[in-house]
């Protein structure tokens, strides 16, 4: 597979960091070339955040993704914003449950997922974003569903043990989303 | 023969630039005497400022790094957390220390740098020619106060040990002067005992000794002397200002 | 090689600088560079070093006098406007001949400027504070190297005793890629200059910038630039990149050459033979390398974040033999592929007889 570019964005506080960071480790494991290139400013929460992630089997040139494959939208700036940089054929993971309107273009692939609420209804709240990413993998295939596990027990900080089963649900209620 | 005074070895034998009758001197000696009293010359590092001070390390047999101006303390900051071992001091003017070098003076104290800050305060700045220093007096005339230090423009002056002396991580703090014998004994004692207090590991002291400018105060040896006890001695007291042991102690 | 872990830029030159030796470390918050801040207060303390935050840039680059005037490996890292407060130390480091090893993350300047990254210090890196001096400069483009050029940067500073700085900017320190934490064999140098303290064992050292006597100050500039030649002939670094037949050369450092990278293999997609040289070492400046490709190609192209700085050593070192154009952002707004592309274009078109 060659390059894939996508781009996560939506609040502060939403996770979309440690989407993106979920994503680039996934790569890392399969061995593949990945940049991982966040914004910053000085709204420390509840500011914009998003942040970009190359996975590709090339080496990578400029990390900064100007023409995403895929973005993952949880809110409606983001998704105003983001929405026009598709490339044409490019995938919108859209939390419906924060996104009030419908794509515009006809020329991508829109998933809606109620993210937020699904997260919220099984106790998951502010998972969101792995409900999200679960269903993302599916779609898309960028990172192998099979390495889900070990990945979040890489990344899921030791001091909070619990929160490896909390992600593992959120990812699982994703992949099995039918949009 | 018995010899009954010597030089010190830790002041190297050479001629020192200082004008005649400037009390730089004294202190050097006074310094050198307690690094060979307390045998540590060999692990000594010396920071020299800038100003009249700026060439020490010509006159001090221990190692010795030259610093930027107002920025010794920083530099014996580097020198004492690369080896705790070493024994650093400072040797620095009052322009360097309580102008320029103010923020690293404060913050070097607050840290409690286990370091010995040797703070010589003339009320001048000698090595640019005489010009108003942080701690020249009211009234004082200067070459960059030709009128007179007035205080309703350019304030007040800057009272170190006062100063410091509400700085927790201080230790040690006295203000000496080197005006006559029994002084000068004094100021030894100080110093000596700010060198102690660092090889105890008790950390930062400063040692202000008051000192003459005969030169840019334009007066003889003997009437800077006097200037000096009539004028400075009373707006900058002499005593201690701090000391953290002795009030456990207590 | 060691197993590759993800790793932020700023993080990795704070690893690297432990894996070199360092031990000390003197910095003062600032973005974009906090983390590797961050990375030495949570990890010297735990190594037996020292991480000491201090009460300005001016007290942590001397904090890095004292440090490295005691003969230990000591860094110093900052962002733009700190770096301004740094020179005074940069070029006291020059004037007692101490190596040091200091690092800026650029953000957009002049003044307070923004946060965002920059390549605007550039003149300020090469050129530097007041006096004859160099400081080896130092220009990664990913994570990987910030590694590898933060541990060379050790190296080097004890080797020509000079400060090197690795230049770096905004979006390398905070972005993550893999990184192969891998040292080899670290290079040290003896120090008999050091104050170590006498031991009463050898006269004094002295570690002094300052000489009242014109013929000698002169003496120390000469015997510094002999070293700076040494440097010069010896540590050039720099990347060619499908150079074999370009007509167009870009010539760009850091994060825009990666863009570059991306607009050359797009260009040779388009059928325009482009290439670039990727300068590593802005000082010592490739200039050998430029000057021969200035016997190739049809023009150079200057891609960087700034007003144009580094173009003027693009045009010294190729003797303006072939025009040089400019492309270029400024103020924290990183070039697009798109814009270096349409350079390209432009260049390509400036044809004209080989030189």
């Amino acid at each position: 597979m060659a390059a894939t570019q996508i781009i996560f964005a939506g609040f502060g506080g939403q996770g979309i960091l440690f989407s993106g960071k979920f994503l680039a480790n996934g790569a890392l494991l399969e061995d593949r070339q990945v940049s991982w290139l966040p914004s910053y400013g000085p709204e420390m929460r509840g500011g914009t955040a998003n942040c970009s992630v190359i996975i590709s089997d090339m080496p990578i040139g400029s990390p900064i993704v100007a023409d995403p494959d895929v973005v993952v939208v949880m809110n409606n700036p983001s998704f105003d914003k983001y929405e026009e940089l598709l490339v044409p054929g490019g995938k919108a993971f859209i939390d419906s449950s924060l996104i009030t309107r419908q794509a515009v273009r006809t020329d991508i692939e829109a998933y809606y997922i109620p993210a937020t609420q699904i997260a919220s209804d099984n106790g998951l709240d502010g998972l969101a974003n792995m409900v999200i990413i679960g269903n993302l993998i599916r779609k898309t295939g960028v990172v192998s569903w099979d390495n889900a596990e070990t990945l979040v027990r890489k990344i899921v900080p030791a001091k909070r043990p619990e929160l490896i089963e909390y992600n593992l649900k959120a990812l699982d209620l994703g992949y099995n989303w039918e949009n | 023969m018995t010899t009954v005074f010597d030089r010190p070895h830790a002041l190297i034998d050479t001629n020192l630039h200082y004008c005649p009758g400037c009390t730089h001197g004294i202190i050097h000696r006074l310094i050198a005497e307690c690094l060979d009293e307390l045998g540590v010359e060999g692990r000594a590092i010396g920071i020299s400022s800038v100003g009249c001070s700026v060439l020490t390390y010509n006159y001090f047999n221990c190692d010795m790094i030259q610093a930027a101006h107002g920025r010794a303390p920083a530099v014996a900051t580097g020198a004492k957390r690369a080896d705790p071992n070493n024994i650093v001091f400072t040797y620095q003017g009052d322009g360097d220390l309580a102008a320029i070098g103010t923020a690293e003076t404060v913050h070097s104290a607050a840290r409690g740098e286990n370091i010995t800050v040797i703070f010589v305060n003339n009320a001048i700045y000698g090595m640019t020619g005489g010009q108003m220093a942080p701690t020249s007096l009211p009234g004082q005339i200067t070459q960059t106060s030709p009128y007179g230090r007035d205080v309703k423009t350019v304030g007040y002056p800057v009272k170190v040990c006062e100063m410091l002396s509400n700085v927790d991580g201080a230790s040690y703090l006295e203000r000496v002067t080197v005006c006559d014998v029994k002084n000068v004994n004094n100021a030894k004692r100080a110093i000596k005992k700010a060198f102690q207090y660092q090889i105890d590991g008790k950390g930062f002291s400063l040692i202000e000794i008051l000192s003459t400018c005969p030169t840019n105060w334009g007066l003889t040896p003997e009437k800077a002397i006097d200037w000096l006890k009539d004028n400075m001695i009373p707006y900058y007291p002499l005593g201690v200002y701090k000391d953290k042991y002795a009030e456990e102690g207590k | 090689m060691s197993e590759k872990v993800l790793m932020k830029g700023n993080e990795a030159i704070a690893e690297a600088a432990l894996m070199a030796g360092c031990r000390h470390y003197f910095g003062y918050p600032i973005t974009p560079q906090t983390e590797l801040t961050a990375y030495m207060a949570k990890r010297l303390p735990k190594m037996g070093g020292v991480f000491l935050q201090a009460e300005s840039e001016l007290a942590a680059i001397n904090m890095v006098i004292g440090v490295s005037s005691c003969g230990k490996r000591v860094m110093t890292s900052s962002s733009s406007p700190g770096i301004s407060l740094k020179s005074e130390g940069l070029s006291y480091l020059a004037g007692c001949c101490l190596p040091a090893f200091v690092v800026n993350v650029q953000r957009g300047g002049p003044g307070l400027g923004g946060i965002q990254p920059s390549q605007s210090d550039y003149w300020q890196a090469t050129r530097g504070a007041h006096g004859d001096y160099r400081t080896i400069v130092l220009a990664p483009d990913s994570v990987q190297e910030m590694v590898s050029l933060t541990i060379k940067g050790f190296e080097l500073a004890d080797k020509y005793r000079m400060t090197s700085m690795l230049l770096a900017d905004g979006t390398l320190g905070q972005m993550m890629e893999p990184v192969s934490l891998d040292a080899g064999e670290i290079k040290t140098f003896d120090k008999p200059w050091a104050t170590t303290g006498t031991k009463m064992a050898r006269p004094h050292n002295i570690i002094n910038s300052l000489s009242l006597i014109p013929e000698e100050l002169e003496q120390w500039n000469l015997e510094r630039f002999a070293r700076y030649d040494e440097a010069e002939a010896n540590e050039v670094m720099y990347e060619e990149y499908k150079m074999e037949d370009a007509d167009v050369c870009i010539v760009s450092f850091g994060i825009t050459a990666r863009v570059s990278k991306n607009a050359v293999d797009e260009a040779r997609a388009a059928g325009i033979k482009a290439g670039m040289i990727r300068p590593i070492t802005l000082w010592p400046f490739p200039k050998k390398p430029l000057l021969a490709a200035a016997d190739k190609v049809k023009a150079f192209i200057s891609v960087e974040m700034s007003m144009g700085q580094m173009i003027e050593d693009v045009e010294l070192a190729t003797r303006c033999k072939r025009p040089v154009l400019l492309c270029n952002r400024t103020g924290g707004v990183i070039p697009s592929v798109k814009e270096v592309l349409e350079k390209i274009n432009e260049a390509e078109k400036i044809g004209g007889d080989r030189a």
